[in-house]
């Protein structure tokens, strides 16, 4: 259907070195270009109650210096190739890339091998990265969508680590230590808990050669078993109310949605296509454009009916049942309970009856269109390699394009009655309070 | 008359009898394209009185023609996975799209019926009304954009078309008329101030044959021109801070008017701000502000030259705690590059940063589009990829701190804080002048 899932499906390498380190190149000659992302399996989703946080503050840890990569030298060593890089961590994956020009590529292996193993971790870089993530942190309770989004994830879970943010709750940020820190990166940074994607212009031997010289001389270690408890089936509607200065109002809707693993998880990235319009499956692509969603269910429902100036949908593709949730922007002067009423109204809808069959078509339609554009470099296609091998596993990624071609209207309508039970969902409010000027 | 030339790039640009410029450059990576329509028709060409009509005719654009209804235009989008993204900016208004390359000719054929023939139905215009005010709201409640827009005010003046806001206010967006929409639109969109660019896997030869279907029968007169209005030199410092009490961080914007895009020091400029606050994680700024001294998440420098003297405008967001020490620390950069200027190494990595990446800049369809535009709007040359690397590698540190002695100087800086905590003496928001030793 379109070149991307050609670049997908073909000339992928793939290769474990004897220290247990899967590796993936893929060839693409477009641009002399080289993407390198190493990733590693664990995120938020694995930590425990006292240091949750602890994976994305190592994520900024490592960029701090190496044994062999002095502090004030990394500020420089991609750049001076033209190259860009960064890093970021989810519930279930860290990573880290560089996308730079391909004579860098030696330099680029060396220094995820580097951050794998031999990382400093000095007491006076751990604590100055804990103000610097705090006030990441409050940046982001700042935006008041983000902040209710964060009391309804912690509220539609009891047991499950999916509970709290990424970021880490503060008090955890306080009082985490750096041995917490060291303690987590020599756990996790270990070659068997790791993937590394290089796709872009480069000589396929030539990246495995390289990468088993800087690789190679890393030991084995034990990898650790992901052990999350899991969620226990909710038994009624959970509602959150949060109320704080601002001038607008904002309704958030969950329900527990299926993994990446279930097979209900392709109808129900059908259903919210056709609810929200279609997304694609890529955090990190370049491609940021509005979905396609002026006839969506919930558009015409609440946006064309003056309801909510803004609706969005997401479902992201998760190793356990993460969230399905539906975000909207009550336009200026509309009652939050009026709002909270259409919407259900319309999902209730779709809840007993489904969809029709042209709206099944036309969201299949988008989500091919959205993979075809979310693949548009060697960056995004190194993202997607590497994504779906970490969270979901090998050969995830060659069926998606089959997988949301294969799902029925009848399929849609059953996850549509499973998932979207009244008993099941989590509904939070942000009301405003005195923040008109 | 069509022009090809042999570079990194290989645009093809064609000039049709009724003045319209067409550029299209073929590329291989995926089943897509990607096309931009240009118009003179940003904030600049607006009456003074009618501060947001450029934006809000942007928001309605696209909502119905004398040939399709806005059902019908959604209808054609949603099928095709696609939007038409309207975005406005000081002086130019852009319709955006990307799509499927079997759906280029058709999707080409509904954005040229929007550019020509837009009716702005009067329910349509209500209902845009109202999102566009809730989205107001949201800006209002959103420090960063509260501490950048009084910044622009600052450093331009209120009635300045770079100083106002792009969206108006709530009371100058209640007032907008249909009458003015239609005028408005009807006095800036015009082939001969048309700039079509179109990037992916499309040949040049049938991308302009779509073109003249589109557009070769279009007659209109040209828009007017309108001068960017004189900037008056500043010779003191300006504060302002608005309070919102509720918020978690408070958000800094300081800056100053620089020089305009076709500056004969443009090069120069671009790298003193690569090295003030762009360089790795964000210059000497984030060196200090992030790394020694850990107060932010996020702390740069951004320029924006158009043609008339864009800003340079430095962010950061920190504890309110910080707000002080945070501009006490720009100060000292900022004294520190425009007194004693950068280093012959800042200069020669930051060279061999910005020469590097240019194949970076050039990774994605939508990227190779922004800058196609860029080149025609400002008249670069269709070879000025080639040429963007000997540009650089002229640039010398004399040019440098020459740059950098003309536009950082403490005492002549605007800078604007929201956010949360205010000194004794400082209740409530207004402004504050004054001059600094």
């Amino acid at each position: 259907m379109g070149v991307p899932e050609t670049i997908q499906s073909a000339r992928v390498r793939t290769v474990h070195l004897d220290n247990g380190l899967k590796i993936l190149v893929q060839e693409i000659h477009t641009a002399p270009l080289v993407s390198v992302w190493c990733w590693y399996g664990v995120g938020s989703g694995d930590e425990t109650p006292g240091t949750t946080g602890v994976s994305h503050w190592v994520e900024h840890m490592n960029f701090k210096g190496t044994e062999h990569i002095p502090r004030d030298e990394m500020k420089g060593i991609v750049e001076k190739f033209g190259g860009s890089w960064n890093g970021y961590t989810w519930v279930d994956q860290t990573t880290y890339l560089e996308t730079a020009v391909k004579d860098a590529l030696d330099t680029l292996l060396f220094i995820e091998a580097e951050r794998m193993a031999y990382g400093l971790y000095e007491p006076e870089e751990c604590e100055s990265e804990r103000t610097v993530i705090i006030s990441e942190l409050h940046g982001g309770d700042n935006d008041p969508d983000q902040l209710l989004d964060t009391e309804v994830t912690a509220s539609a879970f009891h047991a499950h680590p999916y509970r709290h943010p990424t970021i880490g709750w503060l008090e955890d940020l306080q009082s985490m230590t750096r041995d917490d820190l060291f303690g987590h990166y020599r756990r996790h940074y270990v070659p068997g808990n790791a993937t590394l994607v290089v796709v872009g212009a480069v000589d396929a031997e030539d990246v495995l050669k390289r990468a088993q010289a800087h690789f190679g001389r890393i030991p084995a270690s034990p990898v650790p078993v992901r052990r999350r408890a899991a969620e226990p089936m909710q038994r009624g509607e959970r509602r959150v109310l949060v109320e704080r200065e601002g001038a607008t109002a904002y309704l958030k809707l969950a329900w527990h949605a299926p993994s990446a693993l279930d097979p209900d998880f392709f109808p129900m990235l059908v259903l919210d296509a056709a609810l929200t319009g279609a997304k694609g499956l890529n955090l990190w692509s370049s491609f940021r454009g509005a979905p396609p969603q002026r006839r969506a269910r919930l558009y015409t429902a609440l946006v064309d009916r003056g309801l909510a100036s803004s609706v969005a949908g997401a479902l992201l593709a998760t190793r356990d049942p993460f969230l399905y949730n539906v975000s909207l922007t009550a336009m200026d002067g509309v009652a939050l309970g009026a709002l909270e009423d259409a919407a259900l109204e319309a999902l209730d809808r779709v809840r007993l009856n489904g969809l029709t069959e042209e709206e099944v078509a036309r969201a299949k339609r988008q989500l091919h269109a959205r993979m075809v554009f979310e693949n548009d470099s060697v960056t995004n296609v190194a993202h997607q390699l590497g994504y779906f091998e970490t969270v979901v596993g090998p050969g995830y990624l060659d069926e998606l394009g089959s997988k949301v071609r294969a799902v029925t209207p009848a399929e849609v309508a059953g996850v549509a009655a499973r998932v979207l039970a009244k008993d099941r969902r989590t509904i939070g409010w942000f009301r405003p309070v005195k923040g008109r000027a | 008359m069509s022009t090809a030339v042999t570079s990194g790039l290989t645009p093809v640009r064609h000039v049709f009898p009724n003045g319209a410029a067409a550029i299209v450059q073929e590329t291989a990576f995926s089943t897509a394209v990607t096309f931009n329509l240009g118009f003179h028709a940003g904030g600049l060409y607006e009456p003074d009185a009618v501060t947001g009509l450029a934006w809000f005719t942007g928001r309605v654009i696209d909502r119905g023609t004398s040939a399709r209804s806005a059902e019908a235009i959604a209808e054609a989008l949603d099928d095709r996975g696609v939007t038409i993204r309207v975005s406005t900016n000081r002086h130019v208004m852009t319709l955006s799209c990307t799509c499927l390359s079997e759906d280029f000719a058709e999707m080409l054929a509904i954005a040229a019926d929007v550019c020509r023939n837009a009716t702005f139905p009067p329910e349509e215009i209500e209902k845009r009304r109202a999102e566009t005010i809730t989205t107001i709201w949201q800006d209002q409640d959103n420090p960063g954009v509260r501490a950048s827009e009084a910044l622009q005010a600052l450093l331009y003046g209120e009635r300045h078309p770079y100083g106002r806001p792009a969206k108006g206010s709530i009371a100058t967006v209640e007032r907008l008329s249909r009458a003015d929409l239609v005028a408005y639109h009807a006095a800036r969109f015009a082939p001969s101030a048309q700039t079509i660019i179109i990037v992916g896997d499309v040949r040049a030869e049938d991308a302009f044959a779509q073109v003249e279907r589109a557009f070769d029968d279009w007659r209109a007169p040209a828009p007017a021109e309108r001068q960017v209005p004189p900037v008056p030199p500043r010779s003191v410092r300006d504060e302002r801070r608005i309070e919102m009490p509720e918020k978690s961080q408070s958000d800094i914007a300081y800056g100053f008017v620089s020089v305009n895009r076709l500056d004969p020091a443009y090069c120069s400029h671009w790298v003193m701000n690569t090295i003030f606050g762009q360089f790795g994680l964000g210059g000497r700024l984030a060196e200090n502000i992030r790394e020694r001294q850990g107060m932010a998440y996020y702390a740069y420098s951004s320029f924006d030259p158009s043609l008339g003297p864009g800003p340079l405008v430095i962010r950061a967001g920190v504890d309110p705690a910080n707000v002080d020490r945070a501009i006490a620390a720009i100060d000292q950069e900022v004294t520190a590059l425009g007194r004693e200027g950068a280093s012959e190494q800042e200069l020669s990595e930051t060279r061999r940063f910005l020469i590097g990446s240019i194949p970076r800049m050039l990774e994605t369809n939508a990227s190779i589009a922004t800058f196609l535009q860029t080149v025609e709007f400002f008249g670069l040359g269709l070879d000025y990829d080639r040429r963007l690397s000997s540009l650089l590698e002229a640039v010398t540190l004399d040019g440098v701190n020459s740059a950098a002695a003309s536009v950082l100087d403490p005492a002549r800086a605007c800078v604007a804080v929201a956010g949360p905590r205010l000194r004794a003496d400082e209740a409530g928001c207004h402004d504050r002048r004054a001059g600094i030793e």
